[in-house]
This record gives structure tokens, C-alpha cells and sequence, in this order.
């Protein structure tokens, strides 16, 4: 039962992942080279598109928004041991429920619609995750390829409704009328405008504080929770879980549940924060940007805050980047990300044990 | 004689549709039953998807290209190997990583290089392709419909690479049951402390398993872009190496029955295709998103038919440790 | 491949011993587990390797064996150093070695786990062949008849073993090390086994018996070898020493064999069981028509080799598998069924310390305090409206480690950081700290040091003392004894007989264990 090489929490939450980006980013760097271009002026690129004005801090905000939720969505998967990967698809069908509510009663109140829009958003996507959750919960099939399928299936089905019945009559491209004054969240700008202070326009708005609130709610639900402690004892052995009375079909729908309204909340931040309409592939890949974010921020939601910031960064930054060099494109972004999961998730003890040896025996001894 | 026609048409298509599932279910087949999940199928048949007409397009050989797809997938999967069996990391997470990473990568690498929007250029020179081997007297055949039709579409015309995968079902059935590394496979993915305390290395074994999977993989990639298309674009593997997990689950991990449940996949891939502006008595005309869903749906109705756990190898995703 | 022979010999000077170890240390993490050990075993006997739990004795066999590398120390072999750096060394060196958990592949056929290693060819129909007849033949000389073809995980254990063994001897091992081989075996199977073993050693191999039961040591062994706390301290002829000399070389002072209890004054049944019939999860009858009655302030110990239907009857009782047939009844109520899971039998108070600890008991990645709740997280005093109440909760924690003297008193620390000791007496805590009417006990003190077992045996008669029912399951034929009042014998999933604890005989109860009826019941 040797335990595998502890740290002290600041390393462990702190230095080690930040090891892990570096190495991540290091890889990217050779790629850009490859490609012929200087790592180190995409590097700067890339700082100055995500922090260097501020409606490129005001993007970076908003895409971090997006991660939070998505991050927050995989995050609880994880702690009750699923590995959900369809925070893509549940955050397509949870901007459905958005954009419904949004166009049904986009004439009301604000004050009505945004809460009505985000129950709407929860509602849908944890719909969407409820399918793999059940067929994992009841029939055992493997939850990671289910909720990929479930990505695909979302996306088919998106286009259809997109394409032949939600499409705003006599227009070409698939997408909704555009929503009622009602369904708007209002962006950060406005807001600061309207206290006197200027602030360039950006789609960062108020959905922000909804992505602040989930992550500390999702901290007291797992850690201060009777709920969040089952959802951890089945996550961390599934027969102890038994063996205390939880029950593991009950475990998994609620943990998959609420992944997939968190996920779904994107659309909250996407369709009533910035687009004021459903159209095609919206979340563009935010779902999976939360398996990254999570594992970066080690599940934890102070972790998956910072997590998301720099992956907002990124994305951002890799805009900006490939605007000015025609040769690389924002899928260099998707590269960074996969590298950043391998780092953080698959290949984190390559840096545990050595660090675990640098920073003395001392805490790890004392520790077992 | 149209509804013969149309059965070996669509009998035909469903060979072309199955060989990178049949490819990338075997490769799966050998990962899994070392104890590796190998969710990885995905990325490793896109890489080699890329890396094969990059190279063939680069070249002018389909064959130079075959050779780097391999190259390409066989690195992945040392990778995906690295992490979760030398350093015992979480498979379905390396798998993942690379699936991701390779989604991002293959683009890049093709908008730096060819500078058309992350495609490859077009394959349409001599041997950039595989192409339809026409076997004796097909043409002559096709002029007897009954039974020629039959063996000029469903035996002959088919590219190397099918004949390739046709064979490599009973290869592996014949590697797993009647040879020692077969054996020593199918132990490790069962009980790797059996494997480990009788003097056999459990991680060499796996290693050997995750290799075999890469090459079987970039067999697969090159299929999708130089054979069955001309040439790499965004995502064109569109989960084909899930489809794949999901037959080798289905076939409970064994060759032939593998080899059924591709079959069905590709059939009733080919089948919803041709039903494709069809209006239907009833229905009226399908949706086309409808039939790009089907296979996904079609995978996880399988899935939900079938309760897994009961065969899977039963070390199956646990990284091996001496001190369990 | 063949061991080297003869062995070479010091002109007039004794034969080099069989394995000999020199020196060997080895530490995992802060733990030393072997201590410089040093140890040699003549060729042609059987030797015995006793000490207690966690005294070092399975390290050591590991390192013979390659399973682990030692830090430091050396290994010769018929007087030749060998390097052992992974278990392909130690048996082309003659060493195969028989786990107390064994190293089969369940879904192979016996053939096929045999062969495994030592294949005969990169093809397999050859090796199959020429192992069929070699098996054939060696079942012949040692009287060990195995089904070839059959799958191996649906042969019983005691078969099982024997696959094990024969595997061994397939792979040309001259010396043969059984780690603790009677824990899953009746006492007449265990006769057999080591009628076995004589009949090896008469032929010339040598046999490493590694136990940590006294009587086997004394029944089989030449020569003895006591560990203790890695390091051996103590090595004589089998034949000048006794069980109670060898105990105190064990625990390093004298010990008490016997639990110390008062006689039982049991009251009324608290739980009854009626034709209770289990199965396992692939549908086969594991518990067939099991009858009995807890009273208060009795102790009843069930008997049985592992994999008699125990583990599924304790997983009955507390609602974690629900029983295909009869009831289990508490306070005038059938509690049977899948509708009272494990936390409402917590409230009728029935408490439940698990089998195996480390799967089921425990979550390994918790703190000792969060594991101090595990199946009472949802009691009002440990959380209310949902909110789990911190504060509350580490001071029950700590009110249990100091109550049960566990070390070190520390509620945040991870509970793999303690030792398995005091993990077992936090779940003890947890569970009898519950207040239950009922407790159910499987395998109150598997790996755990024997200061930990007196605690803990003492824990449990105090709580029969204070009125309550016991049930334990133990494989430990002596501690069901020392402690019980009543003992049930199980054997084939059913109860083959009933005797009273006091002055219970080890050979009846033996018999029992191995499927003969006896007893009085009623």
C-alpha cells in the first residue's frame, strides 16, 4: 500500500500544474517552430490579444465564463468517478432550452426571463446528460463512449431544429430570430457605462457572476454536503458506497444531473449573454475545453476559476494569434489543450515524483 | 433484377464502409485485451488520416503515405502507452489527450503545409490512391449479373486494403488462441499479477499490444483519406474509432463476432445513406441529420442491449501496480 | 532452465543450503520491513517462516520470488549467488512460489494457467501437448488430480491450489515457498496439502512453509524461523521448541492464547434468520437455507473455509445483497427485502463491520475523521438540513481515537496513513459507536498486529457484556473459538452444525468445516 508520492497542497494545486502548462506550452512551441513561425513572438502575440486592451480582457472574461461552466460540469462528473464528455452536447441542448424561453417570452421582463432562461438551461442539459447517466446507472454501458455519442446526437439534432423549424423565416443561414429586449443579459460594459465608468465593449456580461456562483456552490455542495459526501464516497470506492447505504443508480443520476446543467449554462452566457440567438455550434468546443480546465484545476472550483481564466487567455490569445500569423489558426489552441489534459490528467506523476523529491521526504514521510 | 442490384450495391458499400471499423476494432481488440482501454482509436486513425495524404500528396505514393499514417499512430499509441503504462496515469484521460490534441494538431499542420484551410490538397495524381483491384474476368462477369454482379462488386474491386482486413480477422482470432504471445495477452488483460509473478513482463506486453494497435490504426486512417476519400479534411474520422470501442464491446471481444457487429454498424450506415432524399411511405422523406445520427444512436442503443462488465477483460483501464 | 546440481559441496564441509539469504533490508517509504534478515534452509526439508502480521514474513518471500528487489542483502542459491531482479530470475533459478492470493487467470483453463510462462514455443500446440502429459504424470506422483480442461475460476479453492502448485513444479521449481496455503483450506484439505509437501521433500525439493498458525508449524516443519517487526529473531529445530515459546518469540512477550471473557448470559433473541437463501451476482445459490438466532449478550461465531457462503450471508444481514429467499427478521419485522438497503438497518441498529476492509470499509483517499461518518454521514448529529456539521463531526472523531487508543490521534490525516491496525479500530469505533442492538463482524482482525487483536476482542465482550448481539465470521478457526459462545459451522452454504464455544474441539469442529454434519440442532 505504498501511496503514491504526496505533496504539500500549495504544490500540488499550485506548482505542479503550472509544471504541467509549461511542459504543455513548451510542446506547443516546437509545433510553432515547426510550422516556421517564432514561438516567442506567438507567445507575445498571444498575451497582448488576451490581455493588452480591454475588450480583449472583456473576451478573455467571457470565454473564461463559458470554462467555468464547463469545467464545473466535468469536475463533479469526476468526484463521483464519471468521466463525463458530453458537456459539448449538454451545453448545445441546455442553449436550446435557453433560446426557447428566450424567444417565447423575450417581450416579458428581464427580471422574469433570465431566471426562467437559466432554469431553462439547467432543465436541458441536464436532460441531455440523463440518457448516458441512466444507461450507465442501470444497464452499465461505459459512460464515456455514451456521452460522446451523445455529443454527435446533439449535434445532429441541433441542426435539424436549426435548419427546418426554428430558422427565422426567409434567411439563409440556421439560425432563430433574433431574442425579445426581455432575454438579455446585460454585458459588463453597460453596466459600468451606466455607473459612469467606460469600459470597451466586449460580450463579458453578467452571466459571469452566475459562472462565480455556481463555483461556490458546487465547493459547498461536494465538501460541506451530506450529498456532495456520498457523491465523493461512491466516486472514490463504489463499495464502500454500498456498504454505507448509498446508492450507486441514485449517485450517478444526480451527479450526472447536475454536470449536465452546469454544462447547459453555457448557453446562458453564449446565447442571452452575447448572441441574442440560437445558431449553429455555439458552444465551439467549450465542452471539451472543461476536461482540460477541470484536470488543471484539479476539480477543485478555486482551481477551475484560475483553470478557466487561462484558458480564456488562450482562446483569446489564439484568435489574436491567428489573425497576425496566417499560418497558425486557432486550432493550435485545441492542440495546447489536449496537451494540457495529458500533462494534467495522464501524465501528472512524470512530475510528481521528482518534485516529491525536490521538496524533501519530509511532508511525504510524515504523511503516509 | 433492380432489387439484386441494389442488395449488392448496397452489400458492396457496406465492405467499404466496414473496413476502418473492422481496422480500428481489431486494433482495439488487441489494446483491450491487454488491459488497456483504448479510446484512443479515434485520434491515432485520425493522425495516420492526416499523415497519409500529407505524405501521399507530398510524394505521389499512397504506399509511402500508408507507411507514415502507421508511423503516426504507432507514435500516439506509444504515447497514450507511456502515460498509462509506465507512469500508470489514467487511460481514458490519455486517450482522450490525444484524441484532442490530434484534432488540433492535424489541422495546423495542414493549413501551415498546404496553406488550403486545414485540408490536405486533393489526391487525383497516379498512385496517390488506393484504388479497386479489378480481379480476372470482372468485366466479364458484370455481364452475367447473376451471379457476376456478385463477384465483381463484393469480391473484386475492392483496394488492397479491405482484402488486408478481411484477412486480419481469422490472423488475430488464430494469434490470440493459438500462439504463446496470444496466451500471454489474454492473461495481462485478465490478471496481470498472474502474468507478472510467472516471469513475464506485464508492461512489454502491453506495450506490445499498444503498438499493434497504432499500426492496425494507421492502416485504418489511410484508408478514410486515400482510399474510401481523396485527400484529409477536419474531423473526417467523425467518430468512427468510438463506433469502433463500441462493436469490439459489442463483439465482447472477440474477433469474429467483432467482425458482425462492424458489419452491422457499416450496414446500416450504407442503408441510411441510400435512403438519403428517399421519401418513405409513412415518414416521408428522412431527415438528413437523421442519418448522419444514426450510427451514434445506433451505438448506444447496442451499448444499452448489452450489459458489458460481465465479459470484459477483467483488468481492463487499471493501471498495473505491484502493490494492489 | 534445470536447477544447478548437485549441489557444490566444500570438500568434507556440509552441503550448501537449498536458499540462503544474507543481509537482506529492504523499507518501503518509512516502513522497514525487513531488517538485515538472514536465513538458510537445507535442501530436502521443509522449513517454517512464522511471525506475526506485518512482521515481514511476505516481503521477504516477495524478494525471493522477484516480486519485489531487496535495497540491500544477498540470495544464493544451492551456494551460487543469483541475481533476482524479477520473477523470471527466481524461477530459472529453481525457486516458484505459491501466493496466499492465487496468481490465476480465472478464465483459463488449468492448462492454459499451467503453461503460462513457460509455453514451450511461440506456438502453443506443442507446449499444450507435452504439458498434458508432464501434468498427467506429476498428478499421478503426487496425488494431484486436476480437471485440465476445466475453467479454472469454477474449480474450488483447495483445486485452485493445486493448480498453483502444480504450475510451479511445471516451471521446474526445486524450491517451493507457500505463503500462509491453509487460509483457504479445511483442516482435512490441509492434511492432504501438507502430506504433499512431505512426499516433495522426500524426494529432495525443499518447501518454505510461510504461516502464521503455530499448530501447522509444529505438525510439518524441520526447521523454524521466527520474525518479528521485520527482522529475525529467533531459528531452531522444529522439534525443540513449543507453540508457547515460539507465541512469545512472535509478540516479544508472553501472550494469552485464549480471548479472557466471563461466561455469556444470553437474553432474547434480537434477530432471527429463517431459510435464508443467497446468491452471488452470477445468480449461483451461495446461501442455502441458513436458520439461526442472535441473542442478546451472546457471541456467535460463525466457522468455515473462506468461500463458503459467509461473505454472501454477512452481506444479507446488512442489506447489501439482498437474499433470494427466506427472511431475516428484527423486532417482529421481515427486514429481508431489497426495501431496507444498509442505512435503514443502521437505524434499526444493526451495525456492520466489513469483511475486507480495505475495499469495502474504509475510503482509502479520506481523512480518518470523514471515514469516521462513512454510513452515519446522513445521522442528525453529523449533518442537518443536509449540511454536514464539521465541527461535530471532528469531535466525534477525536472522542474515538482516544477511546480506542488510535495512533496517531490526528482526525485530518488520510486513514491509509495509519497502520492496519488502527484503520480496523476506527471502523470498530464507528460501528460500535452507533450504539447498536446488533453488531455483525467479518474478520474482526485480519492484518492486524496482535496488541490491536486483544484490544479489540476485548471491545467485543465488553459489548456482549453491555446486552447486545454478536455475530462474527472469522477464518481464524482460533479466534472464533476464544470467542464465541455459540459457534455455527458452515460449509457448501449451509449451516452444518452447531456447538457451544466453550471447550469447542478443533478436530469436530474440523470435520464439520469440511461439509460432515454434526452437532446438536435443533
Amino acid at each position: 500500500m505504498s501511496a503514491p508520492n504526496r505533496l504539500p497542497r500549495w504544490a500540488d494545486y499550485g506548482l505542479l500544474p503550472l509544471l504541467n502548462l509549461c511542459a504543455a506550452l513548451l510542446i506547443s512551441g516546437a509545433v510553432i517552430r515547426l510550422i516556421g513561425e517564432s514561438p516567442w513572438a506567438a507567445l507575445k502575440l498571444m498575451v497582448a490579444g488576451a490581455f493588452g486592451a480591454q475588450d480583449s480582457l472583456g473576451y478573455t472574461f467571457f470565454y473564461a465564463t463559458d470554462f467555468v461552466f464547463t469545467g464545473l460540469a466535468v469536475a463533479v462528473g469526476v468526484h463521483a468517478g464519471l468521466f463525463n464528455i458530453g458537456g459539448e452536447g449538454q451545453a448545445y441542448v441546455g442553449g436550446l432550452g435557453v433560446g426557447l424561453v428566450c424567444l417565447a417570452f423575450g417581450s416579458l421582463s428581464p427580471w422574469i426571463v433570465v431566471p426562467l432562461g437559466i432554469a431553462a438551461a439547467c432543465v436541458f442539459g441536464a436532460a441531455w446528460a440523463f440518457v448516458p447517466a441512466w444507461l450507465q446507472a442501470r444497464r452499465g454501458s461505459h459512460i464515456v463512449i455514451t456521452t460522446i455519442m451523445s455529443n454527435f446526437i446533439a449535434s445532429a439534432l441541433m441542426t435539424y431544429l436549426l435548419v427546418n423549424v426554428l430558422i427565422k423565416p426567409g434567411q439563409q443561414s440556421p439560425e432563430t430570430r433574433e431574442f425579445g429586449p426581455g432575454a438579455v443579459l446585460p454585458s459588463v460594459h453597460q453596466v459600468m457605462g451606466s455607473i459612469g465608468i467606460p469600459f470597451a465593449p466586449s460580450p463579458f456580461n453578467l452571466a459571469s457572476l452566475l459562472a462565480l456562483a455556481a463555483c461556490v456552490l458546487v465547493w459547498a455542495f461536494i465538501w460541506r454536503t451530506r450529498w456532495g459526501y456520498a457523491l465523493r464516497v461512491f466516486g472514490q470506492n463504489p463499495q464502500a458506497a454500498v456498504y454505507a447505504g448509498i446508492s450507486p443508480e441514485r449517485t450517478i443520476l444526480v451527479a450526472m444531473l447536475i454536470s449536465g446543467g452546469l454544462a447547459g449554462c453555457l448557453g446562458v452566457n453564449e446565447l442571452m449573454g452575447s448572441e441574442h440567438r440560437i445558431l449553429l455550434d455555439f458552444p465551439g468546443g467549450a465542452g471539451f475545453v472543461g476536461i482540460a480546465v477541470a484536470l488543471m484545476g484539479r476539480n477543485h472550483p478555486a482551481g477551475i476559476l484560475a483553470a478557466s481564466l487561462l484558458f480564456g487567455a488562450l482562446y483569446q490569445g489564439g484568435s489574436q494569434l491567428a489573425f497576425d500569423m496566417p499560418h497558425v489558426n486557432r486550432d493550435m489552441v485545441v492542440l495546447i489543450q489536449g496537451l494540457v489534459i495529458l500533462f494534467c490528467g495522464a501524465l501528472e506523476n512524470v512530475f510528481r515524483g521528482p518534485l516529491a523529491a525536490v521538496l524533501g521526504g519530509a511532508g511525504g514521510a510524515l504523511r503516509r | 433484377m433492380d432489387a439484386y442490384r441494389e442488395i449488392i450495391l448496397l452489400l458492396a458499400a457496406t465492405i467499404r464502409v466496414a473496413t476502418p471499423l473492422v481496422l480500428a476494432a481489431l486494433a482495439g481488440l488487441f489494446s483491450e485485451r491487454s488491459g488497456v482501454i483504448d479510446l484512443g482509436l479515434e485520434g491515432k486513425m485520425l493522425a495516420a488520416a492526416f499523415a497519409s495524404a500529407a505524405i501521399s500528396a507530398a510524394t505521389g505514393s499512397a504506399w509511402l503515405g500508408l507507411g507514415a499514417g502507421i508511423g503516426a499512430a504507432a507514435t500516439l499509441a506509444l504515447i497514450i502507452a507511456f502515460a498509462s503504462v509506465t507512469h500508470k496515469g489514467n487511460q481514458v484521460v490519455a486517450a482522450m489527450a490525444v484524441n484532442i490534441m490530434v484534432a488540433g494538431l492535424a489541422p495546423a499542420l495542414a493549413l501551415a503545409w498546404f496553406n488550403q484551410g486545414g485540408q490536405t490538397p486533393q489526391l487525383d495524381g497516379p498512385g496517390q490512391r488506393f484504388l479497386g483491384l479489378a480481379w480476372p474476368l470482372s468485366s466479364f462477369a458484370r455481364r452475367h449479373p447473376v451471379p457476376g454482379l456478385a463477384y465483381a462488386e463484393l469480391l473484386s474491386g475492392h483496394n488492397a486494403i479491405v482484402y488486408f482486413a478481411a484477412a486480419l480477422v481469422p490472423a488475430s482470432a488464430w494469434v490470440l488462441h493459438r500462439t504463446r504471445f496470444g496466451l500471454r495477452l489474454r492473461a495481462v488483460g485478465e490478471n496481470p499479477l498472474a502474468v507478472d509473478t510467472a516471469g513475464i513482463s506485464v508492461g512489454a506486453l502491453r506495450y506490445r499490444a499498444s503498438i499493434i494497435s497504432g499500426v492496425l490504426c494507421g492502416v485504418a486512417g489511410a484508408y478514410i483519406s486515400t482510399a474510401a476519400s481523396a485527400g484529409f479534411v477536419r474531423d473526417m474520422t467523425a467518430g468512427k474509432g468510438y463506433l469502433a470501442l463500441a462493436a469490439l464491446i459489442f463483439g465482447k471481444w472477440r474477433p469474429y463476432p467483432t467482425l458482425g457487429a462492424c458489419l452491422l454498424f457499416a450496414f446500416a450506415d450504407a442503408g441510411a445513406a441510400r435512403l438519403q432524399g428517399v421519401a418513405l411511405p409513412a415518414v416521408g422523406v428522412v431527415p438528413v441529420q437523421f442519418i448522419i445520427a444514426l450510427p451514434y444512436i445506433l451505438t448506444v442503443l447496442l451499448l444499452a442491449g448489452f450489459v458489458g462488465a460481465a465479459v470484459a477483460p477483467k483488468a481492463i483501464g487499471v493501471p498495473y501496480s505491484k502493490d494492489e | 532452465m534445470e536447477p544447478e546440481s548437485p549441489a557444490p559441496q566444500a570438500p568434507g564441509g556440509p552441503p550448501a543450503p537449498a536458499l540462503e539469504l544474507r543481509g537482506i533490508d529492504k523499507r518501503f517509504g518509512p516502513v522497514h520491513a525487513n531488517r538485515a534478515v538472514s536465513l538458510s534452509v537445507a535442501r530436502g526439508s521443509i522449513h517454517g517462516l512464522i511471525g506475526e502480521n506485518g512482521a515481514g514474513k511476505t516481503t521477504l518471500m516477495n524478494i525471493v520470488h522477484g516480486f519485489h528487489l531487496a535495497d540491500s542483502g544477498e540470495i544464493r542459491v544451492n551456494g551460487r549467488r543469483v541475481d533476482i531482479g524479477r520473477p523470471r530470475d527466481s524461477i530459472e533459478a529453481g525457486i516458484g512460489m505459491v501466493h496466499q492470493h492465487f496468481m490465476l487467470v480465472e478464465r483459463f483453463t488449468v492448462i492454459e494457467n499451467v503453461i503460462l510462462g513457460a509455453e514451450g514455443g511461440k506456438l502453443l500446440g506443442k507446449g499444450l501437448a507435452e504439458a498434458r502429459a508432464g501434468l498427467e504424470r506429476l498428478g499421478r506422483d503426487y496425488g494431484l488430480d486436476v480437471p485440465l480442461d476445466e475453467e479454472t475460476g469454477h474449480l474450488p479453492v483447495g483445486m485452485q491450489q493445486r493448480v498453483e502448485i502444480l504450475k510451479a513444479l511445471h516451471h521446474r521449481a526445486d524450491i517451493l515457498i507457500l505463503d500462509e496455503p491453509t487460509s483457504v483450506l479445511t483442516p482435512s484439505e490441509a492434511g492432504q496439502l501438507f502430506r504433499m509437501l512431505a512426499l516433495l521433500r522426500d524426494q529432495g525439493r525443499t518447501v518454505i512453509l510461510v504461516t502464521h498458525k503455530l499448530r501447522e508449524i509444529m505438525a510439518i516443519t524441520d526447521r523454524v524461523t521466527v520474525m518479528r517487526q521485520g527482522a529475525v529473531v529467533h531459528e531452531t529445530a522444529t522439534r525443540d521448541t513449543s507453540p508457547q515459546a515460539l507465541a512469545e518469540q512472535m509478540v516479544g512477550r508472553a501472550v494469552l492464547l485464549r480471548v479472557e471473557k466471563g461466561s455469556a448470559r444470553p437474553g432474547p433473541a434480537l434477530l432471527e434468520v429463517k431459510d435464508l437463501e443467497v446468491r452471488d451476482r452470477f445468480g449461483v445459490l451461495r446461501v442455502k437455507g441458513a436458520s439461526f438466532a442472535l441473542r442478546a449478550g451472546e457471541i456467535v461465531g460463525i466457522a468455515g473455509v473462506s468461500g463458503n457462503g459467509q461473505s454472501e450471508l454477512l452481506e444479507a444481514l446488512a442489506g447489501i445483497r439482498a437474499p433470494s429467499g427466506g427472511s431475516i427478521i428484527l423486532g417482529g419485522r421481515d427486514i429481508a427485502g431489497d426495501a431496507v438497503g444498509p442505512r435503514e438497518r443502521r437505524r434499526l441498529g444493526i451495525a456492520h463491520v466489513p469483511e475486507d476492509r480495505i475495499r469495502m470499509g474504509i475510503v482509502a483517499s479520506f481523512s480518518a475523521e470523514d471515514n469516521s461518518i462513512l454510513g452515519y454521514h446522513g445521522r442528525p448529529e453529523f449533518s442537518g438540513r443536509g449540511i454536514l456539521k464539521r465541527r461535530a463531526i471532528r469531535a466525534s472523531c477525536e472522542r474515538k481515537l482516544a477511546a480506542y487508543d488510535i495512533r496517531p490521534p490526528a482526525p485530518r490525516l488520510r486513514i491509509t496513513s495509519f497502520s492496519g491496525g488502527n484503520q480496523q479500530k476506527l471502523v470498530m469505533a464507528r460501528e460500535i459507536d452507533s450504539n447498536p442492538s446488533v453488531l455483525i463482524v467479518g474478520q474482526p482482525t485480519q492484518g492486524v498486529d496482535i496488541g490491536a487483536i486483544e484490544f479489540i476482542h476485548r471491545r467485543i465482550v465488553e459489548l456482549r457484556d453491555a446486552g447486545k448481539a454478536i455475530l462474527v465470521v472469522s477464518v481464524e478457526l482460533d479466534e472464533i473459538i476464544g470467542l464465541s459462545d455459540r459457534i455455527l459451522v458452515m460449509a457448501g452454504g449451509e449451516l452444518v452444525g452447531e456447538v457451544p464455544g466453550e471447550g469447542a474441539d478443533e478436530g469436530a469442529l474440523g470435520l464439520m468445516m469440511a461439509g460432515v454434519r454434526g452437532g446438536a440442532r435443533e
